[in-house]
This record gives structure tokens, C-alpha cells and sequence, in this order.
């Protein structure tokens, strides 16, 4: 399943969004949560989505593996996945997509998992419905699968529950299980978040050893920049539904294009030396309900906003080495 | 415990609180058979042995991972919960030995306040802003009626919030606003010392910002003292004069922020920053092998940890390391910590072995 | 302050705008909540509203059927049956709301001491709460009234007694939750005292979920009262009273005498049905989790 699938070449990137809008339906209105959301990811590659709570990152992820909320209406866009239209092969194909060729590791790593059944049989599981393995061989395969997430003693951490584990060690066994059918993309949303710093550096320096290992494509999503710049090869930033920009990492944080990244990059406490250094993103998300949202979802707080940031559709610029910018102003 | 002679590293020089020898034991009952009595039940230590000072106008960070006992040594100086053995010493007056329950009556409630990590969690879901606000005020400060009001918008007023929002319920409020009201709420008394459990980690990172910002403004504008327990380094190199690092219920490493920052002297203080994500290339790690030594009766003859360390040698395992001096107000308890003078002891002092827990912290140099 | 607390400071405007789209979206619950206006309505107005007296008996009359003169018809002894259960609708509402204000007020202190305090507190009363419900509840109201005799307000006390575990393990769940919550330790900062937290910080928490309780228990309430009464314990004849009367006409069901029974037994069961329809309303309506 790590082999290159026919027709698959470096020209070709493994997953394609295009212009992917999504509604939620709420009793209170209509939440235009993402407006227009478009990006590559080649094989190999790791890229992260960044934004603060509610720009629409998770959105995206549940988007990609189908799993959205069933107030969700996909209004339009392509996700173009291995040859296919993730949004048009139904619910029965996605269900073996999912697992098989796509997996996703979740946040808060204890609550993802089943609280009565034990980790070694969630992983064998996962490889009986996806992995063309018997049932005899399942349990075997998922300790081998627990060894390679560097849990000590296998073995006998394959009969423990998940509240049994350290949070850090569930989030291993998440891995173990995204990663137990060889998936060609894995999506990884805010998992190391609510974990400690130093099994955060862990569990991330581990996600992204057997990622390369296996030639796998990650998005990985956080709302910690730093943490995106030190592992990530790309950077996407979302804001309020819109992909504000995305450039390669290091030329995003000398050169940023968009004021909200610019913004972001100065909200960082690791570089300043002191608090006044640093500055607050002044305003708030925009209550994504209103109708008279304006065309640029940040022209509201962004001080270089002019009428037509208001009022023009918003301008998206792709550049041709992959840059996205999506700004009348831009830095 | 003989009395420290606790002196204080605040900038005016005078000590707020002393905290020397304090001991947090729990007992597990579940883990115990019935029959056996009280006296033998494991323990499980949550903070074991730890002394410092906070001075006046001082920002002292408590910094460590989940488990570590911070938390517990918050509320324990915020008189929440009684310490099994040591003593708090509060401007001069012994509170460590007057019970929780009845601490709220004694006069020094108003002077410690502490700020809770979860604002939604923290307030009343069924009390509108003001109400939180004016409560600690009615019920220590006996105001009513438009003396309340007052006091209340002025609590509101200096922590940036709106007074059109004292009437909304928190769940009609942002997560930064759910904030002020909590810091209105433990400002309204004027306290002198403000404990602040994670105040910030719950919110958006522009929103933690503005709060952080608050917060140092309130500062210096009410003459506060702050014992800021964080489990972001960033904001704590950020907001405070001195930085205690826990672990496992003791304090490996103490000194002045910016010291311990540039030149870390203990291993885990050391795995803790090298573990911050940093744009561009990726640092070499200092790994911590393994999962933490259990809390639950520690062998007090062994370094707490050892098993993770790279540096471990036999001595870790024989002797734990008390707190030891490495630099001016820098205190490590390695046997192997990173020193700064030229010469570097790395053999143990005779005396210091006889010692079950560690010194109390002397500073100053 | 403490009043105001009690009240739970609401905002009507917000309130009352969730109630209306809660009605609006279920129109059973607005039907529910009709009912149980005209109930009221008729314990309180009741023996003014009803036609004839209700004990004076017509023996030339008895046992004729629905009539325009007698809507439900008479009974044995030539009493007009829709005046009986207009004036019972006074007994019957006025037991159950008694007994379940007794329940509801011994339960919830009950359980807010035994969540709040855990330890001895909540194993004694925990005990005394199992050993109520380990009886068939019924099987108790019966004994209770059997022992310490027959008369209304031993119907009150029984049936406060068997609804008094439900209230009490209610208060004691949601105690125990909040128990270690934010707010309560905050509680404690500001120098209030146990007893004080107790009752103004968490009870007006877990007031609303104890009101839907109410609602629920009320049908149980009237159910029980007209069952004892139907057995013969508590109520006594003459006395108009559902239970009884259903009692009374069961007999006369196979003489063909249908609606001495029935009309009762119609108005019981609209009563409860109207009390457990609103039950599931004021869940809506109170419910947290279902509010935007």
C-alpha cells in the first residue's frame, strides 16, 4: 500500500481541494464556515493549516475524510483524492477510503478512543476491516503496530484501556491506528494539543518520523504557528473561512504577504524578548452568520483595509510556485 | 523543619510569603485493603518538601508538566487546601495553620486571591457578571447597596471590561471577557498576592495577549504580587522576575527568568525548552526517556529523575539531590548541574546527605 | 441578594423567547401545557363551576346515562358524575402537589448534603434512600397508609415518601458533578461558607433539572393517590375523589353501566398525560444543552 499507485508522479499531487465551500445550518442561521478553500498536497509532504479557533481548519480536515456534521451542506468545490472526487463516490466507498488510504488523528487522544474496549483490539480492528488480514493475525499486527509507535511493553499494553494510558501514549496508539493500513494521506487535527511540552515534541517528532518513513502526505492542523513552522514544509493560514495565504515555511516568516500573517507571526511569544514586544490581533472573528459579510473577511480588523477589500470579490493570486495569496493590499 | 532564614529576592526587598517545607500527602484509599489502617496506606506525594518567597511586588513563575504538584502547591498558597506539613508564613502571620474551611473568615482571605485557569468553569453559570464580581466583595468586604455598585464598576473598569456586560450571564460572554471577570473578581478585594492557575491557556493566543497584558498593567498599577503557575514557558519568560520549575512535587530548579532561561542548570529544565517548537531548524532535542517516576511513596534516596536522565550516574541513585546554589539566586538540585563558575564541584558535600528533603531555599547571593 | 439568587436572575426576554420556539416547534407540548391550565383552573374554581352538588344523592336518578341534564351521567347512588369529578380535581391535584412539594423539598436537601459532602453523609443517606426503593413503591404507599391509617393526609405522606429517592439521587448526581467545578472552589476564595455554597451557588444550579422532575413526578403523584383511594386506603367515601370513583363504577362496567367508570378513569389519564407532556416541555425549555 506504500507503493506508488499507477498513474501517480510527482506532477500529479495526491490530494487536490478545489474551491470548497461549506454551510452549517444552525437554528440561529446560516455559518458560511468555509468560502472558497483550494490547496495541493504532494506526496511526502507536510503541511499545516493554521489558524485561531472558528477559521475553518477542522472544517476542512472533517471535509476531506467526509465526516462533517449532518447540519454541514457542501455547497460546492472538488476534493480531488488519488483519481477520485472524495465528494462524489458516496458513503459507501468513503468507508473504505477512510482508514484504508486517508486516516486522521484527533485531539484530546483519550476521548477519541473507545473507553471499554482495549487499545490492541481497536488497532486489530481497524486491520481486520481495512488490511486483508485474518483474524488470527490481527492481534500480532497490532502489538507489532504498538512496538512501532515506541510504546514500551507492548505486549502487555495491547490488553490496557485507554484510561489505563497516559495521555501521551493514547495519542501513540491514535497514531498506531491511523497509521496501522499504510493510509497515503494522514491528517493529523491539533494532536498535541492538551498534551504536555515535552511528549508534544515527542509525539510530533514521532508522527513525523513514520510519516517520512512511509512517503506519506500530512496536514496537519494547529492553531500554533511555531509548531507548524518547525515541522511543516508548507504553511496554509486560514482566517474566518478564507485561505489568507500559503507560501513555504521559511518564506512566510521572512516575507510575509498577508497583514494576518504578519499579524500572527508578531503574536508569538518564543522570539520576544519582551511582553510589550508583542502585539495583539486586534477584533475578532466575524460572526460568520451575518449576510453583509465583507468580501475579505479581515477587512474589519486589518488596518490597511481599503473600499474595495469591502466590497470587490475577494482576489485569490496563485503564483507559480504554488504561493496563494489572497489579498488586494498584500505586505 | 528548623526556621529558614527565607530572604527574598523582590525588588523592594520585603518578603510577602514564605513557604518552607510544605508537604501535600494524599492517601489512596481504593488502592489499600480494608484492613489496613490509615497509617499504612500508600501516599500518594503531590508536593513534597517545597520552600520559597515571594517578595512584594514580585512575579514569581511556577512552571512544570501535568502531575507535577503545581496546581496543588497553587492551593495550598491560596489556603484552598490544608498542607500536610510545613508553614506558610503570609506578612508575617503563620496561615499554613489555620484550616481551609475556616480560612475564609480569617482577615487574610481578601490578601490572597487566585485566578482560575477555566473562566468558564469559574464562574457561576447562573450569576451574571456582577453578581460574580460582587460577591467576594459582599461577603468580605460587608458593602452594599451603591458602595457595591461602585466598587464593582471600578473592578470592572480596570480590567477592561465593558459595564454594559456586568448584567450578561457567562455564557453570553467571550472567552477574553469570561477572563476579566474572573480577574475583576479576585482584584476587587485588593489582595496582595494573586495566585493565577494557567489564567491564559484556555484562550485564543491573540487573546492571551491582551490578558497578559492586563495582568502585567494591573500589577503595577495595585501593587500586586503574582505566583504565576504555567505550563508555557514562552509567557512565563515573558511575565516574571523568578521562575520555580516542579517536578514531581519538588523544585528542581529555581532562579531569575531570564537566567534560567539562557543557561538552564538542571536536566529537566533543560528537556522543557529544548521541547518549545521553534520556526526554523529543528534544535537537537533533549529527550526524557520513558514516563515519569510514580509519585506514590518515592524512594526519597533517589533522584526523582532518574531513569529519564541522560546525565544519571550511581550517585543519582543513591542520593537525591538537594537544591543547590549554581549562580547568583540560581538554584539546581542536580548532582550534575550545569555550573558557572569556572570550577565545577561535582562531588557531594558530606552535610548535605544527612538531609531527607531538600534545603529550604536560601537566596541572595 | 439571596432572593435574587434564588429567583436565578433570569432574563426574561431570552426566556420567554425559548419557550415561545419551544411551542411553536412542538405543538404537543403547547396542547400539554393548555391542559394543564384548565386542570388549575378547575381545582381552583371547581366546586363553583360544577352544575350540582356533588354528594346530594337523586336515587330516582341513578345510573341513567350521558344526557344533556347529566353530561356524564349518574351514578349509584344518583349523583351527577360530572360535578364528582370537576370537585375531585381539587383533591387529586391538591394531594399531589403536596406530597410532591414534600418530596421535592426533603429530596433535594437530602441529595445536595449526601453529593455535596460525600464521606458518612452520603453513605447513611444514600442507605436510607436504597431501602425506600428496594419496595415496590406502590407496596409501600399501601403499608405506610395501612399503618398509620386511613385518611388524606396519610396519602400525603406516603406518597412524598416514595417520590423522595428520586429526588434525592437527582440532587445527589448533580451535586457531585459541580461539587469540584470552578465556581465552587471561586465560592470559596470570596469567603463563603459551606452551607452557604450549597445553597446559593449550587442550588440554583440544579433547580431547573429538578423542576422538570417535578412535572414528571406530579402525574406519578395523582396516579398513586387515585390508586390507593381505588383499593380502598386513604380517600372515603362519599368523598369525590377519581379513585375512588373509578372504583365504584368498575362493577357496574359488566351491568353495562360503562360510564360510571370511565369518565373518571378519562379525566385520571388525561391528568397524568398532561403532566408528563409537560414534563418533556419543561425539559426543553430548561435543558442547557438544547438552548443556542
Amino acid at each position: 500500500m506504500s507503493q506508488p499507485a499507477p498513474g501517480d508522479d510527482c506532477r500529479h499531487p495526491l490530494l487536490r481541494v478545489e474551491d470548497l465551500r461549506v454551510d452549517f445550518h444552525t437554528r440561529s442561521g446560516t455559518v458560511r464556515a468555509l468560502d472558497g478553500i483550494g490547496f495541493e498536497l504532494q506526496r511526502g509532504e507536510i503541511m499545516a493549516l493554521v489558524g485561531e479557533s472558528g477559521s475553518g481548519k477542522s472544517v476542512t480536515a472533517y471535509a476531506i475524510m467526509g465526516i462533517l456534521d449532518a447540519a454541514a451542506r457542501i455547497t460546492s468545490g472538488r476534493i480531488q483524492f488519488g483519481g477520485r472526487d472524495l465528494l462524489t463516490v458516496g458513503e459507501k466507498a468513503m468507508r473504505s477510503i477512510r482508514g484504508r488510504e486517508l486516516a486522521i488523528i484527533f485531539q484530546n487522544p483519550r476521548t477519541a478512543l473507545n473507553p471499554i474496549r482495549p487499545v490492541g483490539r481497536q488497532i486489530a480492528d481497524i486491520l481486520l476491516q481495512h488490511g486483508g488480514v485474518t483474524a488470527a493475525q490481527a492481534p500480532r499486527r497490532a502489538v507489532d503496530m504498538l512496538a512501532k509507535v515506541r510504546i514500551p511493553d507492548p505486549e502487555r499494553r495491547a490488553a490496557a484501556y485507554p484510561f489505563e494510558l497516559s495521555g501521551g501514549m493514547c495519542q501513540r496508539v491514535m497514531i498506531a491506528m491511523a497509521l496501522a493500513c499504510e493510509p497515503a494521506l494522514l491528517i493529523a487535527d491539533e494532536p498535541s494539543t492538551g498534551l504536555d511540552i515535552t511528549t508534544q515534541a515527542v509525539i510530533m517528532d514521532l508522527v513525523v518520523e513514520l510519516v517520512a518513513s512511509h512517503n506519506m502526505a500530512t496536514l496537519l492542523i494547529t492553531h500554533d504557528l511555531a509548531l507548524a513552522a518547525e515541522y511543516c514544509s508548507r504553511i496554509a493560514v486560514m482566517h474566518a473561512g478564507h485561505l489568507v495565504e500559503l507560501a513555504p515555511t521559511p518564506l512566510l516568516f521572512t516575507m510575509p504577504r498577508h497583514p494576518y500573517t504578519a499579524k500572527l507571526i508578531a503574536a508569538m511569544p518564543g522570539e520576544a524578548g519582551r511582553l510589550d514586544m508583542l502585539a495583539a490581533i486586534p477584533g475578532a472573528l466575524p460572526d460568520l452568520r451575518r449576510p453583509d459579510l465583507p468580501a475579505c473577511r479581515y477587512a474589519e480588523r486589518c488596518e490597511r483595509a481599503a473600499a474595495d477589500c469591502r466590497e470587490a470579490p475577494l482576489l485569490r493570486l496563485t503564483s507559480a510556485d504554488g504561493r496563494q495569496i489572497a489579498c488586494r493590499h498584500p505586505l | 523543619m528548623p526556621a529558614p532564614a527565607v530572604t527574598i529576592a523582590g525588588p523592594t526587598g520585603e518578603t510577602l510569603l514564605a513557604a518552607t517545607g510544605l508537604r501535600k500527602l494524599y492517601p489512596l484509599a481504593h488502592a489499600a485493603a480494608p484492613w489496613r489502617r490509615r497509617g499504612q496506606r500508600p501516599l500518594l506525594h503531590a508536593v513534597d518538601g517545597v520552600s520559597f518567597a515571594i517578595g512584594r511586588g514580585e512575579t514569581v513563575g511556577l512552571v512544570g508538566e501535568s502531575g507535577c504538584g503545581k496546581s496543588t502547591l497553587a492551593r495550598l498558597v491560596a489556603r484552598l487546601i490544608d498542607p500536610t506539613d510545613g508553614s506558610i508564613r503570609f506578612d508575617g502571620a503563620e496561615i499554613g495553620a489555620v484550616p481551609a474551611p475556616r480560612f475564609g473568615r480569617s482577615k487574610q482571605r481578601a490578601a490572597i486571591q487566585m485566578v482560575f485557569q477555566d473562566a468558564t468553569d469559574s464562574l457561576n453559570p447562573r450569576f451574571t457578571a456582577f453578581r460574580a464580581i460582587a460577591d467576594p466583595l459582599i461577603r468580605l468586604r460587608n458593602l452594599s447597596g451603591s458602595a457595591l455598585r461602585a466598587r464593582v464598576e471600578e473592578a470592572a473598569r480596570l480590567t477592561g471590561l465593558p459595564l454594559e456586560l456586568l448584567s450578561r450571564f457567562p455564557h453570553q460572554l467571550s472567552g477574553g471577557q469570561k477572563a476579566r471577570v474572573g480577574i475583576a473578581r479576585a482584584i476587587a478585594v485588593e489582595p496582595r498576592l494573586l495566585v493565577l492557575d494557567e489564567p491564559t491557556s484556555a484562550l485564543d493566543v491573540s487573546v492571551q495577549i491582551v490578558i497578559l497584558k492586563l495582568l502585567q498593567e494591573l500589577k503595577q498599577r495595585l501593587d500586586l504580587s503574582y505566583l504565576f503557575v504555567s505550563h508555557d514557558l514562552g509567557v512565563v519568560r515573558l511575565l516574571c522576575d523568578r521562575v520555580l520549575v516542579m517536578y514531581l512535587g519538588r523544585i528542581v530548579e529555581s532562579g531569575p527568568a531570564a537566567q534560567v532561561f539562557a543557561a538552564p542548570a538542571h536536566p529537566y529544565t533543560q528537556a522543557l525548552l529544548s521541547a518549545i517548537p521553534r520556526p526554523g531548524a529543528r534544535r537537537s532535542r533533549i529527550a526524557l526517556e520513558g514516563e515519569p517516576r510514580s509519585p506514590i511513596d518515592p524512594d526519597p534516596t533517589i533522584c526523582r529523575l532518574y531513569g529519564r536522565c541522560a546525565r544519571a550516574t550511581d550517585l543519582c541513585r543513591s542520593v537525591a539531590p538537594p537544591l543547590r546554589r549554581v549562580a547568583a539566586g540560581h538554584h539546581a538540585a542536580c548532582h550534575h548541574a550545569a555550573c558557572h563558575h569556572a570550577a565545577c564541584h561535582h562531588a557531594v558535600d558530606a552535610t548535605e546527605t544527612t538531609q531527607a528533603a531538600p534545603r529550604p531555599l536560601a537566596v541572595g547571593s | 441578594m439571596t432572593i435574587a439568587a434564588f429567583a436565578g436572575i433570569r432574563r426574561f426576554d431570552g426566556t420567554l423567547r425559548h419557550i415561545a420556539y419551544v411551542l411553536a416547534e412542538n405543538p404537543v407540548t403547547g396542547f400539554a401545557f393548555a391542559m394543564f391550565s384548565v386542570f388549575v383552573l378547575l381545582a381552583v374554581f371547581g366546586p363553583s363551576l360544577a352544575p350540582y352538588d356533588p354528594l346530594a344523592s337523586d336515587t330516582a336518578q341513578a345510573l341513567t346515562g350521558p344526557s344533556a341534564a347529566h353530561w356524564f351521567g349518574t351514578d349509584q347512588l344518583g349523583r351527577d358524575i360530572f360535578s364528582r369529578v370537576v370537585v375531585a380535581t381539587r383533591l387529586d391535584l391538591g394531594i399531589a402537589v403536596i406530597a410532591v412539594a414534600l418530596a421535592f423539598t426533603a429530596g433535594t436537601l437530602l441529595g445536595l448534603a449526601a453529593g455535596y459532602c460525600g464521606g458518612w453523609a452520603d453513605r447513611i443517606i444514600g442507605r436510607a434512600v436504597d431501602t425506600i426503593m428496594a419496595f415496590p413503591l406502590f407496596v409501600l404507599a399501601m403499608g405506610i397508609v395501612a399503618a398509620l391509617g386511613n385518611s388524606v393526609a396519610n396519602i400525603v405522606y406516603a406518597t412524598a415518601i416514595i417520590n423522595l429517592p428520586i429526588y434525592a439521587r437527582l440532587a445527589r448526581a448533580e451535586a457531585n458533578v459541580r461539587r469540584s467545578a470552578g465556581f465552587i472552589e471561586a465560592a470559596r476564595l470570596c469567603g463563603n461558607g459551606e452551607t452557604r455554597i450549597v445553597l446559593t451557588q449550587l442550588l440554583p444550579n440544579i433547580l431547573p433539572l429538578m423542576m422538570v422532575q417535578v412535572s414528571l413526578t406530579l402525574g406519578y403523584a395523582i396516579l398513586n393517590a387515585a390508586g390507593l383511594s381505588f383499593i380502598g386506603l386513604g380517600v372515603r367515601p362519599p368523598t369525590a375523589e377519581w379513585g375512588i370513583m373509578v372504583a365504584e363504577g368498575a362493577s357496574n362496567i359488566i351491568s353495562g353501566e360503562w360510564w360510571v367508570a370511565l369518565f373518571p378513569g378519562l379525566v385520571l389519564m388525561a391528568a397524568v398525560f398532561c403532566f408528563n407532556l409537560m414534563g418533556d416541555g419543561l425539559r426543553d425549555i430548561v435543558d442547557p444543552l438544547r438552548r443556542t
